[in-house]
């Protein structure tokens, strides 16, 4: 069976899936809510470079290139914020996080 | 043929150890399916013919991002079995969510067609192999017709580095520090003091 660009949304849709998932699942874990959403923009990114490859035109895959950096400059962000907490409160369970007002 | 087989290959692990991420106890673990996660969704990259692109997901996300979640795992002293309490109460409505949105997407692919040939602007057509690589040809629009995104894209990343060494520096208390400027401004004076004793009295 040839595949066809059905066959990369469908991959996409289900890591997609997945990381809304996961959002869900582990609710207390913030690490792995992080990596969920790393997942989310993993799925995206495979769409983009899909149509890209599917459609002929290059903007999809410079578009990937600036989804990357923002993934990457959002973990290096969350986990910062993550290490912080985690030395202000020595947890870093999500239910605390609703007490942190102004 | 071999096409095929390396499409399902990759896709089928990409797919397994997104599950596992996200259900796996160990967070160490989960790190370590995220990294297998991208490794093969490289490989998806290169298949669709998007080297640059597969070689950059493969640096930046397991080379730094899979790296960074790695450490902070490790360095945070977290009881995680403690974090799993609600792993129960949470699958059935999580489950009924996903399903929910898988059905959307599914819904939205099979009514989705192409309406009429798609029109692409022929400078951002992509290129034969023989005439250009990939590299050559994305490194062409990016500093031509993109390079404000581009700069756009290097501003970010500069305010995520401020940004996190910022929240993350602490000044600790009681730690001697060389400082350059206090050394290089001392004066003779200060260092000591001429004190006349009179004789037979010490200097109390």
């Amino acid at each position: 069976m040839e595949i066809g660009l059905v066959h990369y949304l469908t991959v996409a849709a289900m890591l997609f899936t997945i990381g809304i998932f996961g959002i869900f699942l582990n609710r207390k874990n913030v690490i792995i809510i992080l990596m969920s959403v790393e997942l989310i923009l993993l799925a995206v990114n495979i769409n983009f470079v899909a149509f890209s490859s599917y459609l002929n035109d290059m903007v999809g895959q410079i578009f990937t290139m600036f989804i990357l950096t923002v993934a990457a400059g959002e973990a290096a962000i969350g986990l910062a914020i993550l290490v912080i907490y985690f030395r202000n409160r020595g947890s870093i369970a999500v239910e605390d996080i609703r007490l942190m007002k102004g | 043929m071999i096409y095929t087989l390396c499409f399902y290959l990759f896709a089928i692990v990409t797919v397994f150890s997104g599950i596992m991420v996200i259900s796996s106890r160990n967070p160490v673990h989960s790190v370590l399916y995220l990294i297998l996660a991208f490794f093969n969704s490289a490989g998806l990259f290169v298949l669709l013919g998007a080297e640059f692109v597969a070689m950059i997901l493969v640096i930046v996300y397991v080379g730094a991002v899979a790296v960074l979640f790695m450490f902070v795992v490790m360095m945070l002293d977290i009881d995680y079995s403690e974090m799993r309490k609600g792993f129960q109460k949470y699958l059935p409505i999580g489950a009924l969510i996903g399903l929910v949105l898988l059905a959307e997407l599914v819904l939205v692919g099979m009514g989705w067609s192409l309406q009429g040939p798609v029109t692409t602007d022929p400078a951002t057509a992509i290129p034969a192999l023989d005439q250009m690589t990939n590299t050559e040809a994305l490194g062409s629009l990016i500093y031509t017709k993109y390079i404000f995104l581009f700069q756009m894209a290097g501003l970010i990343l500069l305010v995520a580095m401020i940004g996190a060494i910022v929240l993350t520096h602490r000044k600790r208390p009681g730690v001697k520090k060389q400082n350059i400027n206090e050394q290089v401004m001392r004066r003779r004076g200060d260092a000591y003091d001429i004190v006349k004793v009179k004789p037979g009295q010490g200097l109390g």
